[in-house]
């Protein structure tokens, strides 16, 4: 279970995130809302350890892991996939998959082993790639990949990192319709799986409306409504939030 | 067993395969090929190079790190073995000694840079290697008691590598077969199995993250490699290559002084055999390496050929003259980076 505790952080005298406490269960999608600089993609750096908090803690399983750094708390469970896409440029689409893979299964302070012979890591990094459908481009550099398919690389990391907390920062952002559907079936076969915990932040309502257990929703850096989907969706306060003026 | 010796990485490239099987057998073959002390230790110094310039490319090419005392940790192992052999006397003994030093005083050193600076941003971090190597070539020739100061040290090897050490009475193919020549071949084989290794971890999942922290730092932590502890990892192993590769230079020219084996213009040397050659190329160093060392010591010589080819025709002979020959070398290089911005090896692997 993950767990955040009044959890904050100022720039200057601004808090962008002002105070979040929340609790996350395992098999549970929790979709994040809020408008544009409400601090949604904020709290995800403080989860993730991309960004230090000013106060309060993060906690994973009961253990605190606040004071640690982002390679740390990946290590421990947590997956991130990016808003804005955050590859390998120059290396293959396989390479970006299989170093996912290597921080689970690998040994990546193993010097003396070449990189093909451990085909394990390989096959299981194919078979990520097939889960989102590149299989194809496995050669490919990841920058030569158009934007749609390079959103799927980044599932595909994600997936390879075999998390216990899922996190997707807007993943069908710039997505054309038709590859839409990918991104939400293997979300909601994650969702299927029942022992993982799943954060989405996202735009699209339908979206949300579909794949979420409870929605939370972020205004102006603050936790201000939490609750089942339905009747999140229905509320003055996400109106107002999203429509502005609110003071909540 | 030829894809294992190379750790996969093959050449991609029936040119580059060319030019690496014309360099691996002309160095084998070089005391044969071209008789004379100046042709062999032009080989022994190439082979030398290769190795300083590949560690260099683990860090510059591979890592992404901007450090500029590489030449320091070469000089470090190339002191350690010249003090040894200085003090202990000239037995394979001190060799060892001297070279296990200056490795574990390489890596050391290399960690505490690491562990202290490489958090800092590229710019810094080089800045500050820059700041070491000058303290560390200061003090080099400051402490002349242990280091013989800008004199160098002057030392006997192991009675078998000296010149005086004769294996045969009778010459094979022209060539006297002493020591000098055993000497030889412990460097070429020495360097060739270095380079090996270097080519293995580059090739390894340790050298695939390298790679990733060099393209996108923020994104190789996110999926959980520490930035730090790789690139301090990637410092260390360049500095023991280059410590290694001084110990083999100190065990070839058997003396070690702040000029050959410390001063900048080393420096500057392995950064363009790097960048001629192709960054992130383990084979791009040797092809550098090769061409920079041949050129440094023909360079005049064709020169003056020419010279005297052009006498008597105007302005010709004075270009040509063999004192410019560090004009035509840089002109050489401008060229080279300009046509070939990703290294010769990049060009001849993007055909």
């Amino acid at each position: 279970m993950l767990e955040t505790e009044n959890l904050a952080v100022h720039f200057g005298g601004h808090a962008a995130v002002d105070g979040v406490t929340c609790r996350f269960e395992p098999g549970t999608l929790t979709s994040i809302v809020g408008p544009n600089g409400a601090g949604k993609t904020t709290y995800f750096n403080l989860v993730s350890g991309q960004l230090a908090a000013t106060e309060g803690r993060v906690l994973l399983d009961g253990n605190d892991v606040t004071a640690l750094g982002a390679a740390r708390r990946s290590r421990l469970g947590f997956g991130r996939a990016f808003q804005l896409t955050n590859l390998f440029p120059n290396l293959s689409v396989l390479e970006n998959v299989r170093l996912a893979v290597q921080v689970r299964h690998g040994r990546p302070l193993d010097l003396f082993s070449r990189v093909r012979s451990h085909r394990e890591l390989t096959e299981r990094a194919m078979a990520h790639l097939e889960s989102v459908a590149l299989g194809a481009r496995a050669q490919a550099a990841a920058a030569a990949l158009p934007h749609g398919d390079q959103r799927k690389l980044e599932v595909a990391i994600l997936l390879a990192l075999e998390p216990k907390i899922f996190m997707f920062d807007e993943p069908t952002a710039g997505m054309s319709i038709d590859e839409v559907p990918t991104i939400l079936d293997i979300i909601a076969a994650i969702k299927r799986r029942g022992d993982r915990t799943i954060l989405l932040v996202e735009h699209k309502m339908d979206v949300v409306r579909q794949l979420s257990d409870r929605i939370v929703v972020l205004h102006q850096g603050k936790l201000v409504a939490d609750g089942p989907p339905a009747e999140i969706i229905r509320s003055d306060i996400v109106r107002e939030a999203y429509l502005g003026g609110a003071s909540a | 067993m030829l894809r294992t010796l190379l750790s996969d990485d093959l050449p991609r490239s029936r040119w580059l395969a060319a030019a690496l099987l014309a360099i691996v057998i002309g160095l084998a073959l070089a005391p044969f090929l071209f008789p004379g002390a100046k042709s062999l230790n032009v080989a022994a110094k190439i082979c030398v190079f290769v190795v300083l310039a590949a560690s260099f490319d683990l860090l510059l090419g591979y890592s992404g790190i901007v450090s500029f005392a590489h030449t320091m940790f070469f000089g470090i192992g190339a002191y350690g073995v010249a003090i040894a052999l200085t003090r202990l006397g000239s037995g394979w003994d001190a060799v060892a000694m001297g070279t296990v030093a200056g490795l574990a005083s390489a890596i050391a050193l290399a960690a505490v840079i690491g562990l202290f600076s490489l958090r800092l941003r590229t710019i810094f971090f080089a800045m500050i290697t820059l700041a070491v190597a000058s303290a560390f070539a200061i003090l080099a020739s400051q402490l002349s008691d242990v280091t013989g100061g800008e004199d160098g040290l002057n030392f006997r090897l192991p009675a078998i590598l000296r010149a005086s050490m004769s294996f045969a009475d009778t010459p094979l193919f022209g060539v006297r077969l002493n020591g000098r020549l055993l000497d030889y071949y412990l460097v070429y084989i020495v360097s060739l199995v270095l380079v090996l290794v270097l080519l293995r971890i580059v090739n390894s999942p340790f050298g695939s993250v390298l790679k990733a922290m060099r393209e996108n730092p923020f994104r190789a932590e996110a999926i959980g490699y520490r930035a730090v502890v790789y690139r301090t990892a990637a410092s260390c192993i360049a500095a023991a290559f280059a410590a290694l590769a001084g110990a083999l230079m100190a065990l070839w020219s058997s003396q070690t002084n702040p000029d050959t084996v410390l001063s900048f213009d080393i420096m500057i040397d392995i950064l363009l055999m790097v960048v001629i050659g192709g960054m992130g190329t383990v084979y791009g160093a040797a092809i550098g390496a090769v061409l920079l060392v041949i050129s440094q010591n023909y360079l005049q010589d064709l020169l003056l050929v020419a010279n005297k080819a052009f006498a008597g025709v105007p302005l010709l002979p004075d270009l040509f003259h063999p004192d410019r020959w560090l004009l035509w070398l840089g002109i050489a290089f401008i060229l080279c980076v300009y046509f070939f911005p990703t290294g010769i090896v990049g060009r001849l692997r993007s055909d």
